[in-house]
């Protein structure tokens, strides 16, 4: 308890801030149902392209459709996009980022020419690519954006194991007799971890501008799925009759966005993780 | 190594870089869905015809082969026909590349113009009020997405004000240049907070080092130091940062070309998908990784230039 509460006061006030906004979307996403004034997908004839008022604080769409509503609703796949489009990579690059980090020799280098092959590509334009290939789609999306994402992970975690592996605490475990797996899993990675974790705040913030975007040109969740790149294509073209159509959707990426860099830069602080 | 060794080896390195792209490609347009030759001759065609051209395209032989005619044809210049255009795939995208190169080219120099003196007030006045104005705008612009703003933009100062056309391409200078402020101003928004929050830091390393001190007490004034001392030194690592954001930068130009109807290669790409046209695709990744390993190339012999320490 004490401990938690020492931790508690030595947060940052960034962290505490980025946790609540986090929280917030959390809730929107976890459960819509009992926040939303509305249901996202009912059509109301009588409130067409309503201006924002009380009763519908972010407008109505071209279907009389609450924007509000299908702002919160779209929390959850956009959440989903920030978790599933980061999980695979976090958990693939950190895998191999370790063992070529550890063992070094051709492994490294062949990946070492793969981190600058990787980099030649503009990522979107690659992810684009692969998404032709496997045809637009949420799930699709997930994969063109893991086939290359988990290479900055593993680029990381490369150069953390690196130094870590001169370490004397790491010669000793050695000394020990202690197994290769023990080594890697208990005395390296717990330290390596901090950079990779605080990445991955900031990964997940850049998942949902690409998972948006995509959204937007069509290419990731498809309508009439409510996500917030997909809301905002939707009222493009009402934007100069009804401009809270796109307006506040795109709040929502923001507040988001916001949100993942806080709790990101108050974890590098808390953890003193150098960026 | 000498300097001109240096740079011979930088521009030797090019190569593999080159032929590593080609193998992906290759790769990627082999996992295509469909099979390119009923693609280019339609589903009425003969098998006769379609025998014909799968020798022509080299497809009834083996897979090195076939890598290495891809090579051929790709050094050549040849990637095709468009699917969509019915004209060979080089010249629709030697059209458009130049509108993409201008719109970034013209989108960097906007990032630098806002993020150049921001982050020199921001550093000078670190952890006080104007600093945290600063670096909390540049945090909402890191945040927002691309065409979210574009959006915004166009609305507010193409259909609202008027001052700009809501979209497409100019002709002559003047004309362009109007055509492309509001699209490139969209793409320099993130660019320039990224730009910001690395050359912040960078002055403030700077304003710690010894030289500084030192240029201080020759009696320089405070101008002179911070100018031809901190600034010079804190742009090299901006210098780097621009050539490495080449890539970013050409996939925020993907969304504001869609955003902004301008006819660049981003847009080209997009459309293509639609239209399935594989072998616009194919060339449209390698070009732009071909571009980008150009940027990183001329970024590495500019950092040569500017930084004597990397020659030695």
């Amino acid at each position: 308890m004490t401990a938690l509460a020492l931790t508690f006061r030595r947060a940052p006030a960034s962290l505490i801030a980025g946790a609540a906004v986090l929280l917030v979307v959390l809730v929107c996403a976890v459960a819509p149902g009992l926040i939303a004034p509305y249901d996202p997908l009912a059509f109301d004839y009588g409130a067409l392209l309503q201006p924002p008022s009380a009763a519908h604080p972010f407008g109505t769409d071209q279907f009389g459709r609450d924007i509000l509503s299908r702002t919160i609703a779209a929390a959850t796949i956009d959440l989903q996009i920030a978790i599933f489009a980061t999980v695979g990579p976090l958990v693939i690059g950190t895998i191999i980022g370790l063992l070529v980090g550890y063992y070094g020799g051709i492994a490294d280098a062949i990946f070492g020419r793969l981190v600058d092959l990787v980099v030649t590509f503009p990522f979107l334009v690659l992810v684009i690519a692969i998404v032709a290939v496997l045809g637009p789609g949420l799930s699709n999306m997930y994969i063109a954006i893991g086939v290359v994402g988990w290479v900055f992970y593993a680029r990381l975690m490369r150069g953390e194991v690196q130094v870590l592996r001169g370490q004397d605490y790491v010669s000793a475990a050695k000394v020990l007799g202690y197994g290769e797996a023990r080594i890697l899993l208990r005395h390296i990675l717990p330290n390596a971890a901090r950079p990779i974790l605080v990445y991955w705040m900031t990964d997940m913030a850049l998942a949902i501008l690409l998972g948006s975007s995509l959204g937007y040109l069509g290419l990731g969740a498809q309508p009439p799925a409510a996500e917030w790149g997909v809301l905002i294509a939707d009222g493009k073209n009402f934007f100069s009759q009804a401009w809270w159509i796109t307006v506040f959707p795109g709040f929502a990426i923001v507040f988001c966005g916001i949100g993942f860099s806080l709790f990101g830069d108050g974890l590098a602080d808390l953890m003193d993780v150098r960026r | 190594m000498s300097k001109a060794g240096l740079i011979a080896a930088r521009l030797l390195q090019i190569l593999p870089t080159f032929l590593l792209i080609g193998v992906v490609v290759f790769v990627l347009a082999r996992l295509l869905p469909g099979d390119p030759v009923s693609a280019a001759l339609g589903d009425r065609a003969t098998d006769e015809a379609v025998n014909r051209l799968r020798e022509q395209m080299g497809l009834d032989r083996s897979i090195l082969e076939q890598f290495l005619l891809f090579l051929r044809s790709a050094v050549q210049g040849d990637f095709g026909q468009s699917i969509a255009f019915r004209t060979p795939v080089t010249t629709v995208i030697a059209e458009r590349l130049p509108v993409t190169l201008a719109l970034t080219g013209l989108a960097t120099l906007i990032a630098l113009a806002l993020a150049v003196p921001l982050a020199f007030v921001a550093a000078v006045n670190a952890n006080r009020w104007p600093d945290f104005l600063i670096r909390g705008v540049f945090q909402v612009g890191l945040s927002s997405p691309v065409f979210y703003v574009g959006l915004i933009l166009l609305t507010v100062f193409a259909a609202w004000f008027r001052w700009f056309p809501v979209g497409g391409y100019g002709e002559g200078f003047a004309d362009i240049l109007w055509h492309l402020l509001l699209p490139s101003t969209t793409l320099a928004l993130s660019f320039s907070a990224v730009i910001m929050r690395n050359l912040r830091a960078a002055i403030l390393e700077v304003l710690n080092a010894e030289f500084v001190d030192f240029a201080r007490a020759k009696g320089l004034s405070r101008r002179v130091v911070m100018i031809r001392h901190v600034l010079r030194n804190a742009l090299i690592s901006t210098v780097t940062l621009v050539g490495l954001h080449a890539g970013s930068l050409l996939g925020g130009a993907v969304i504001t070309e869609s955003v902004f109807a301008v006819p660049g290669v981003g847009r080209l790409m997009v459309d293509s998908i639609f239209a399935r046209d594989y072998p616009m695709i194919q060339a449209l990744t390698l070009i732009l990784a071909v571009v980008v390993s150009l940027a990183f190339l001329i970024t590495d012999l500019i950092q040569m230039a500017l930084d004597p320490r990397v020659a030695r």
